[in-house]
């Protein structure tokens, strides 16, 4: 037997994608939830909250764009291309919502403009994240090995919903771990709003789960056919179920346990999507093995991945413990 | 055929604006971050006040520099693929797992450990707080180690084979040790600690000359200068090594830096002079006889190519290499005679006390960045008409993007980079326009600047 190296590699970039969209998910969600916390101690809690952990976040958005220019080059030069405008107002949004962080802190007179750097950056940021995901399952036009569809190909309504989705989704990983990570007044804020939020985002879930199949048609035929649905059908469950207990842990005032389900409610969205689309890196064309390098490339990425991935998640681990616990304004890392 | 060729310099603009903005982030972090564990070591080793209150001075310039770093390195990782997709096609298999390695073994080290190096003060021990501070700044140097690599392999491809289209490695050792790499690696480090090394130095004189009584302003520029006489003359060296690397495998690049268009023996060296690419000529040239092959070739009467052996559509802008190449070397230079006078004056016991020397070092603050902006310019324009030298042209590189598209975004870089790193350069002069306070401390996520240090028992007990 031999290995398949482009299978490997496409499950680690789907995580490194998963790592990204949950880790980055709740520090962006932080930015989008800024605007309804006026109070100046308030916005420092949340700030300080995520700024130990931020850029280590980030840096899985790199990892999936690297790896993908490394072990997928025709996926990255197809999709790079066909999602041109939303990746580059994704990248200036991140600018804007990085230099916040200290730049905020760096020129009080200023700081209402960074504090909109921060919380417009992280609202466009997550709203470019969306539609270039509503676009990837909807399709991407491909001639030859270049991306043959139009410079607008990316605007459809199912783009715009799934963007608006995704700032809902961000919005209640940041507003769990504010939950998890403040005490009084405003955590009872937090968890007012998660709540709310966990019904935006399950009503989400359904309606693109109802809206996929109606455009794809080898989705709903791989949803509906049988022995799939009979595997499939476990995923809906899964997320009605999670949906349920992040209510109630919320209701119950628990800490941690809110920020774990939302984080699971975005694993089975995630998987869902995994086992739509698979095994197509730029649906409904490429396969992962047309865009996969040359094995040279896959195997001598992968002997650092294997070694590298265990110790990154390692220090990872030991940088989140540090700064565990609850954060306030005054004592926070100083 | 006029609005591809419109849409091929607009992206290369974009590129080069994106990554000129880029480079000068890491030139200095690179430094400041090295300079960091030296200064947190000797505080821990000696235990004297003035290296924690000059670690925490420098720690505030390090985040705000290295969060810029950050958000512009991002864009680069996306910029090969929007504007330059079938170079992404062709070379990923080679320049992929090199970029791969530089985050698994770099971005996510320096990202792991900054938190705990910012804000992870008292919530770790003396020794883990150093090891954090010693990870971030050997992250900087992994991360320059692999994408020196994958411009190098550019500038030099060795080591691969040619599979439909794609270059496909043969023999790692070969692509990463590629014949331009340990010259490119050694001066662009090198640069980054004189890029650090000036802007210490340039601080330290500014307020050693506003404050005479300032330990800290004295000792950074104390240890500036010592940086200044050590490295500056290697980079010299260096430089010159490189120098010859590049004739051996790039000629056409030295026959534009150095303004030569005929091919011949005991060529002169031309000090100035306007390369003219119509007429083919270097203007009213100033010229010292037999030095050009002298440098080049180390030989009086050596042989020099000119840039008339190449086809035209072979040849980089001369113009553009000849200048940028004296830029660099004429700051190299004035940085060499800093490092060799604080040499004598410290020998003289007068470094200190001598105003025109602070003041002309002061002067030469930002000459890092110039030097290393410059070099960059001479060697990408260089090895044009080439994006792989020799193998892949730089039109054949680009996406299938519209022109309006690539000016477009050109446009929203340039607004949001002059608006954000033009606000951001202003709050890293503010910064440095601070004195060395002898409570200085950290960066505060929490609290303004000036309402910090308000517990002075705190401060003191950290010494």
């Amino acid at each position: 037997m031999t290995i398949d190296l482009p299978l490997i590699w496409a499950g680690l970039i789907a995580v490194a994608v998963l790592m990204y969209v949950v880790m980055d998910g709740f520090d962006l969600g932080i930015g989008i939830l800024f605007p309804g916390f006026k109070d100046e101690r308030d916005r420092k809690v949340m700030m300080n909250s995520i700024a130990p952990v931020w850029d280590g976040n980030e840096t899985w958005l790199v990892m999936g764009g690297g790896g993908l220019f490394a072990v997928f080059p025709l996926a990255y030069s197809i999709l790079m291309t066909a999602f041109y405008a939303p990746l580059i107002v994704m990248l200036l949004a991140l600018v804007f919502r990085g230099v916040a962080f200290e730049f905020r802190f760096r020129d009080p007179r200023h700081r209402s403009f960074w504090d909109l750097g921060f919380a417009g950056g992280s609202i466009v940021a997550t709203v470019t994240q969306g539609i270039v995901l509503g676009t990837f399952v909807q399709g991407i036009e491909v001639d030859g090995r270049s991306y043959a569809g139009g410079w607008f190909g990316w605007l459809t309504p199912f783009s715009l919903f799934t963007g608006i989705a995704l700032v809902c989704g961000y919005a209640l990983l940041g507003a769990t771990w504010l939950v998890l990570k403040t005490e009084g007044e405003l955590k009872a804020r937090a968890v007012r709003i998660a709540r709310r939020l966990t019904i935006g985002m399950i009503v989400a879930i359904v309606v693109v789960s109802v809206w996929t199949p109606q455009f794809n048609l080898s989705i709903a035929m791989r949803w509906f056919s049988w022995p799939n649905f009979a595997y499939l059908a476990p995923v809906p469950i899964l997320v009605a179920v999670t949906g349920w207990a992040l209510l109630r842990s919320l209701n119950r005032g628990r800490d941690l346990q809110p920020f774990l389900l939302s984080l699971a409610l975005f694993v089975l969205s995630f998987s869902g999507l995994a086992i739509s689309l698979f095994p197509y890196i730029v649906p409904p064309t490429v396969k992962i093995w047309d865009a996969a390098g040359p094995p040279e490339s896959l195997g001598f990425l992968l002997v650092g991945a294997v070694v590298l991935l265990p110790i990154i998640f390692g220090y990872t681990a030991y940088a989140y413990w540090v700064f565990r616990g609850k954060v306030n304004a005054d004592d926070g890392y100083h | 055929m006029l609005e591809s060729l419109d849409a091929a310099l607009l992206a290369r603009i974009q590129f080069a604006f994106t990554v000129s903005f880029h480079i000068v982030f890491p030139a200095f972090t690179i430094g400041v971050a090295s300079y960091l564990a030296v200064l947190e070591a000797l505080w821990l080793w000696r235990g004297r006040g003035t290296y924690l209150v000059l670690y925490r001075y420098w720690l505030k310039v390090f985040a705000l520099t290295f969060g810029m770093g950050v958000v512009s390195g991002i864009v680069m990782s996306y910029q090969f693929g929007t504007n330059w997709g079938p170079f992404a096609d062709r070379t990923g298999p080679v320049l992929g797992p090199l970029l791969g390695y530089e985050v698994l073994t770099a971005f996510f080290l320096e990202a792991g450990f900054l938190g705990v190096m910012l804000f992870g003060q008292k919530r770790v021990g003396k020794g883990l707080h150093f090891f954090a501070t010693c990870m971030v700044a050997v992250g900087t140097l992994i991360s320059a180690f692999w994408i020196l690599a994958a411009n190098s392999w550019m500038q030099t491809p060795t080591g691969f084979a040619i599979r439909d289209g794609q270059y496909i490695p043969a023999d790692w050792w070969a692509v990463i040790f590629n014949p331009s790499f340990p010259y490119r690696l050694a001066h662009m480090v090198l640069a980054a600690y004189l890029t650090t090394a000036f802007v210490v130095g340039a601080v330290g004189a500014f307020h050693f000359l506003r404050e005479r009584s300032n330990e800290a302003a004295r000792s950074m520029f104390s240890m500036a200068m010592w940086m200044a006489t050590i490295v500056a003359p290697l980079q010299l060296v260096v430089g010159d090594l490189h120098g010859l690397n590049t004739l051996e495998h790039q000629p056409a690049k030295i026959a534009a830096m150095e303004g030569h268009w005929e091919t011949q023996r005991g060529a002169p060296l031309i000090l100035f002079g306007l390369p003219d690419m119509e007429a083919e000529t270097t203007r009213g040239a100033i010229t010292v006889p037999g030095l050009g092959s002298l440098i080049l070739t180390h030989d009086w009467d050596g042989e020099v190519r000119g840039l008339k052996s190449w086809p035209a559509d072979e040849r980089p802008h001369s113009p553009t290499v000849f200048w940028s190449f004296r830029v660099m070397v004429a700051t190299g230079v004035a940085m060499v005679l800093v490092g060799l006078l604080s040499l004598y004056l410290r020998a003289r016991r007068r470094l200190a006390t001598t105003g025109w020397f602070l003041r002309t070092v002061l002067v030469l603050g930002p000459s890092g960045f110039i030097a290393v902006l410059a070099g960059w310019i001479t060697t990408e324009v260089g090895r044009q008409p080439y994006v792989v030298y020799g193998l892949m042209r730089t039109a054949e590189a680009r996406s299938p993007v519209d022109a309006p598209a690539v000016a477009g975004s050109l446009l929203a870089f340039a607004i949001v980079y002059f608006v954000v790193f033009g606000a951001g350069i202003y709050y890293l002069l503010q910064l440095m326009r601070r004195a060395p306070a002898p409570l200085e401390r950290g960066p505060e996520p929490g609290l303004p600047q000036r309402a910090a240090g308000i517990t002075p028992a705190q401060a003191l007990e950290k010494r």
